[in-house]
């Protein structure tokens, strides 16, 4: 069994920074990685983001995981990085299993900090399955890492941040984007970056909805249809789109498996996106040393996972004997930031859903 | 009429290209990269998953649902859904939206569960 300090499952916004303050606290962080690239779903971000100067706004997704990334490089011998390690299997004892290339490790640490993100939802339809057919953040991964184009004629599926964002992000890569569909009365996302789809010509259709998609091997056209105020569809409101590709924006899941695979207490909370764990006001779950941060906790902006990383990193540099210079300023910091970017409409729903994730039912281990 | 055929394939041809001009990312020129898909030699660049070689190449269909065969490609390129699972030198199972691209790689498509060997 190998032994570490400190294990950090995900290098996304919220694993990378409880890294840069542990390390700057002075303790050995080893962090898992399941894919061959640091920085989780930053580093596809080409937009710049909002928020206050101290969240990197106006500052580009992927330029952000270079910022936090060279927080964490002056701290190379205390820092142990681990790529295209997927981490399979947890146990209370905080002990871990780790697959790469064919080989299983296992280790062990005084504590755990498990950031592993969200994964994109899928939408129930006749032919969902079919190629072509890929969560929007798929196409950006596809466009803004690999520089590949996903097709000629898109369709996105849900109008919130990140289905007007890549719409209008494939738009900027030469992909035609056809049409945006959205199920609910409203847009969802900010109006600035639906007002910029606008200007592009992109129609919006709210009250909409895919009916089914069309294709044998790979998708060749959808039918859309409308709803009505309680969500039923009307008849004879299909419309045909011939398309190449359909992405699917309809809102993401917390990868819970992890601590569920532990034993950790989890709630169904639906404002906070499926399956997250209870925790005390420092972060931790039912489980002694291991704790959980960033959209694993509640799906939520990349600023608060950036946030809310920091105060992890905090919490358990002292849990682990550490004195870090300004430590309770720092903590008072990030409480207060936590609490400016879930104010406001926006941050109405993860308000809600931390309400209820006080007192919510439990979750079912499927 | 000949030309427009021509037209059509060429069409066909640049569906699913690689980007080169961006108004925010620059896509350099990269070192070409060999591999086999089902027996075939194909070209890939370096940088890519083996997933992404594929799109670029125009093949969509990565893998086939286990009991009714229907068509899958990838839905989250990012190693959660399973949806590329595909068998890359004689391993079965490998994702292959996060595994980089090798020189010589002998890729798959799988039918049914995956081999255990």
């Amino acid at each position: 069994m190998n032994q570490r300090e400190v294990i950090i499952i995900g290098s996304g916004p919220a694993g990378l920074s409880a890294a840069g303050i542990l390390l700057r606290a002075g303790a050995h962080v080893a962090m898992f990685e399941r894919s061959p690239l640091i920085g989780g779903q930053l580093i596809k971000q080409t937009h710049k983001f909002f928020g206050s100067q101290k969240q990197y706004a106006k500052t580009r997704g992927y330029d952000i995981a270079k910022k936090l990334y060279r927080d964490i490089e002056a701290y190379q011998d205390h820092f142990e990085l681990h790529l295209e390690a997927t981490v399979v299997a947890i146990y209370p004892d905080r002990v871990i299993s780790v697959y790469r290339q064919g080989v299983y490790q296992k280790y062990q640490a005084q504590a755990i900090i498990i950031a592993t993100g969200a994964s994109e939802r899928l939408l129930s339809f006749p032919n969902n399955d079919l190629p072509g057919i890929y969560g929007a953040g798929a196409v950006q991964t596809l466009m803004n890492l690999y520089g590949v184009l996903p097709g000629k004629n898109a369709v996105m599926v849900g109008s919130g941040n990140i289905g007007l964002i890549v719409s209008y992000q494939m738009m900027q890569a030469g992909v035609n984007v056809k049409a945006v569909l959205e199920a609910a009365p409203n847009i969802g996302g900010y109006k600035v970056h639906a007002s910029k789809l606008r200007r592009l010509g992109v129609p919006i259709m709210t009250q909409t909805t895919v009916k089914r998609a069309i294709g044998m091997t790979a998708i060749e056209a959808i039918e859309t249809i409308r709803l009505d105020e309680k969500w039923q569809p009307i008849e004879d409101t299909e419309t045909t789109i011939p398309i190449d590709t359909l992405c699917i924006s309809v809102g993401l899941t917390p990868m819970h498996q992890l601590l569920s695979m532990a034993g950790a207490e989890m709630r169904y909370i639906s404002e906070l996106g499926g399956c997250v764990p209870h925790m005390s006001s420092a972060h931790e779950t039912s489980i002694r040393n291991i704790f959980a941060c960033g959209d694993v906790t509640g799906i939520e902006e990349a600023s608060s996972a950036i946030v809310e990383g920091q105060f992890i990193g905090l919490i358990v540099s002292e849990r682990l004997g550490y004195a870090l210079e300004g430590y309770h300023l720092l903590k008072h910091e990030c409480t207060t930031e936590l609490g400016i970017l879930r104010c406001g409409p926006f941050g109405e729903k993860i308000r809600l859903g931390q309400q209820k994730l006080k007192g919510g039912s439990s979750c079912s281990n499927d | 009429m000949k030309a427009f055929y021509v037209m059509i394939l060429a069409l066909k041809v640049v569906n699913h290209v690689r980007i080169h001009k961006h108004p925010i990312l620059d896509f350099p020129e990269k070192k070409v990269i060999h591999f086999t898909f089902n027996g075939q030699p194909q070209i890939g660049h370096e940088g890519d998953t083996i997933a992404s070689a594929l799109h670029a190449l125009g093949f969509k269909e990565l893998s086939k649902s286990i009991h009714h065969k229907r068509a899958r490609g990838f839905y989250c390129a990012i190693g959660n859904c399973g949806s590329c699972h595909m068998r890359v030198n004689h391993v079965s199972n490998i994702k292959t939206c996060i595994t980089p691209l090798e020189e010589g790689m002998i890729v798959e498509l799988e039918e049914g569960l995956g081999r255990i060997t």
